[in-house]
């Protein structure tokens, strides 16, 4: 009970200890909603009628289930994402730190800033942001 | 055992738990969700060490944006149970045996390992890995290898490009 | 044993907050459309949401049998888990936060982004067509947007010169950064209902073209799960934009800090609600290529833009 109270009272948060609070966080949402999930179950009646055994489509005649190839057009957002969210995390560190970097950090910064709109508009050129084609 | 241990157990029993459910679930996308228990896992290792920034951008980067590519490539593709090719039991086997060696063949170097002969890791403490120390670092010494991560970003897209366009 | 009270404090504000939406919006939206919504159960017709929550809970919980089972349980479960764990670095009132962690803009980006998974995979695991394009759609969306709603909030950091909530909210105290920092809070607030989804980009539901989309074969308080979240979402946003830019627990004596927060962020949840009332939804191509085309480049100029005047100004 102690050790749980030292580690309750830590408010010195450039500490690993400040992640307590998240994990009980966590707890009590999961908590949260393995209840409502568990409650609904028990709570609520079970039919079982065999238009239930369709893809439900708003009335018309179903047209199968969902395991078909999607198109390749998200495969190319998703992969430009990925490469982005990387680009912009090297944004983070510069942002808390821009002051003291002063203008040579700002031009460093700019010249990637540079690399990354190339590659920019090559994609937009390429047309790899056009939906339709 | 004090509070970090236990974290420290439990945590690494959910990597190692996780990494195990990757292989061995039979749908790709139930291997999907392990992977990312996994990163989590390892995001609370990072918290640990307190490397806070590095644990954020794991979350970010790996949980956050390469996962949602992997599902999107095996949607993508259709690759469920059914479609999956068998893999004879010893093609299992050899997975396994050379796995065993690498990772065996890891655990020794380390152990052996000059640098880190009587070393013991950071916990809790040192600020290093916190995002402002780490960025005067990395706009001060490493500006080079930062500007050619760019370079590298930009040959990423054209390949992405090249890849998923026709023509 | 402060933290525990905290965390239980926020939890139970949260989760009546969302509650309440239910009547909150419906009534708005019947007073912005001419109507008079929900007005016959219990004064002004509160008592909607306790009826609307008993019947969540006792329709059929079904699980389809087409379905993988153990995704479609688990992405319901994310989508709520996922924004209540961005709540943790809020500030609500000096003092009254969970975790004021030094990376917290960081943590909540962290976390809304796992809010694409409880798309993905619930339409995935409903094995539906209509269910998997929006799904798609939906996931393609947040992941477009997502991008410069980090850049968007560098502005902020960088006057600044911190990634901790609370800071934040300190150096506002002589002027709010909606006015140094306008095109932030306008793309700011752009990517976060892109984010949650609302209209008018809620491209992954759709109703008129894709029967609900990724939740269409959800029943029970499995739909209701992502009607939470979709409204937790909303608060969030709202939280989020009142402290990175509106000053936070900031105003005038007479009240509490806590006060201050709560009607500045409900000023933005009723702002949320006007614009479901009043835009249409854009073509999904449209959507796709102004969040890439426009907003992105625009982001990268304000977070230029601000470092070149601010270090003119330093000198």
């Amino acid at each position: 009970m102690q050790l749980l109270n030292i580690l309750l009272d830590i408010a010195k948060t450039d500490s690993a200890e400040g992640y307590f609070p998240i994990g009980l966080q966590l707890l009590f949402a999961a908590g949260f909603v393995a209840t409502m999930m568990v409650a609904t179950h028990l709570l609520g009646p079970k039919r079982k009628t065999a238009d239930k055994l369709e893809n439900f489509a708003s009335g018309i005649p179903t047209h199968g289930d969902a395991r078909t190839p999607m198109a390749i057009k998200y495969f190319l957002v998703a992969i430009l994402f990925v490469l982005f969210d990387v680009e912009v995390i090297f944004f983070y560190p510069y942002a808390v730190n821009f002051r003291e970097l002063g203008w040579t950090g700002f031009w460093e910064v700019l010249l990637f800033v540079g690399f990354f709109l190339v590659g920019f508009i090559y994609i937009i050129k390429k047309g790899a942001l056009k939906w339709e084609d | 055992m004090g509070t970090t241990q236990i974290l420290f157990w439990f945590l690494t029993a959910l990597a190692l738990l996780g990494a195990i459910m990757v292989l061995v679930s039979k749908n790709p996308v139930h291997s999907v969700l392990w992977l990312i228990v996994v990163f989590f896992a390892i995001s609370g290792h990072y918290i640990l060490l307190n490397a806070q920034f590095l644990a954020i951008v794991n979350l970010i980067v790996y949980a956050g944006a390469i996962m949602v590519l992997f599902l999107f490539v095996i949607m993508l593709m259709n690759l469920n149970a059914e479609t999956e090719p068998q893999k004879s039991i010893w093609m299992k086997f050899f997975g396994v045996a050379t796995g065993g060696l690498l990772l065996s063949f890891f655990i020794s170097f380390i152990v052996s390992s000059i640098d880190l002969k009587n070393k013991t890791a950071q916990l809790k403490e040192g600020d290093v890995g916190l995002i402002k120390n780490l960025g005067k670092v990395l706009f001060s010494d490493y500006v080079i290898p930062f500007e050619i991560a760019s370079i590298l970003f930009l040959s990423a897209m054209v390949g992405a490009v090249v890849i998923g366009k026709k023509d | 044993m402060q933290h525990v009270w905290i965390v239980l404090g926020v939890l139970f504000v949260l989760l009546n907050v969302a509650a309440g939406l239910i009547w909150v919006e419906r009534r708005m939206l019947a007073m912005w459309q001419d109507r008079l919504g929900p007005n016959r159960a219990g004064p002004l017709g509160l008592l909607i949401v306790l009826a609307d929550t008993l019947k969540l809970f006792f329709k059929e919980d079904w699980i389809p049998s087409f379905a993988d089972k153990k995704i479609f349980v688990i992405a319901p479960a994310i989508v709520v888990a996922s924004v209540l764990m961005s709540f943790v670095v809020i500030p609500f009132a000096p003092g009254i936060v969970v975790a004021d962690l030094n990376i917290g803009v960081l943590f909540f980006l962290a976390m809304s982004s796992l809010g694409v998974y409880s798309i993905v995979l619930g339409g995935w695991a409903s094995n539906n067509k209509y269910s998997l394009l929006g799904a798609m759609r939906g996931a393609s969306q947040m992941i477009a947007y997502e991008v410069f709603m980090g850049l968007s909030l560098m502005g902020v950091v960088m006057m600044t010169g911190s990634f901790r909530l609370t800071d934040i909210v300190e150096a506002q105290r002589s002027v709010w950064f909606c006015f140094t920092q306008p095109l932030g809070l306008i793309l700011f607030f752009i990517a976060g209902i892109a984010e949650t989804h609302r209209l008018p980009f809620d491209i992954p539901e759709s109703e008129s073209e894709l029967i609900a989309g990724f939740h269409s074969e959800y029943s029970g308080m499995k739909f209701g799960m992502f009607f939470i979240g979709e409204y937790l979402g909303v608060t969030l946003i709202s939280a989020m934009t009142v402290t990175m830019f509106f000053g936070g627990w900031m105003g005038p004596e007479f009240l509490p800090g806590w006060a201050w927060f709560f009607i500045k962020t409900f000023a933005f949840i009723l702002f949320f609600i006007l614009l479901r009332a009043s835009l249409p939804r854009p073509r999904y191509d449209q959507l796709m290529e102004s969040g890439w085309k426009v907003l992105l480049p625009l982001v990268l100029v304000n977070i230029l833009v601000t470092g070149a005047v601010l270090l003119y100004l330093k000198g």
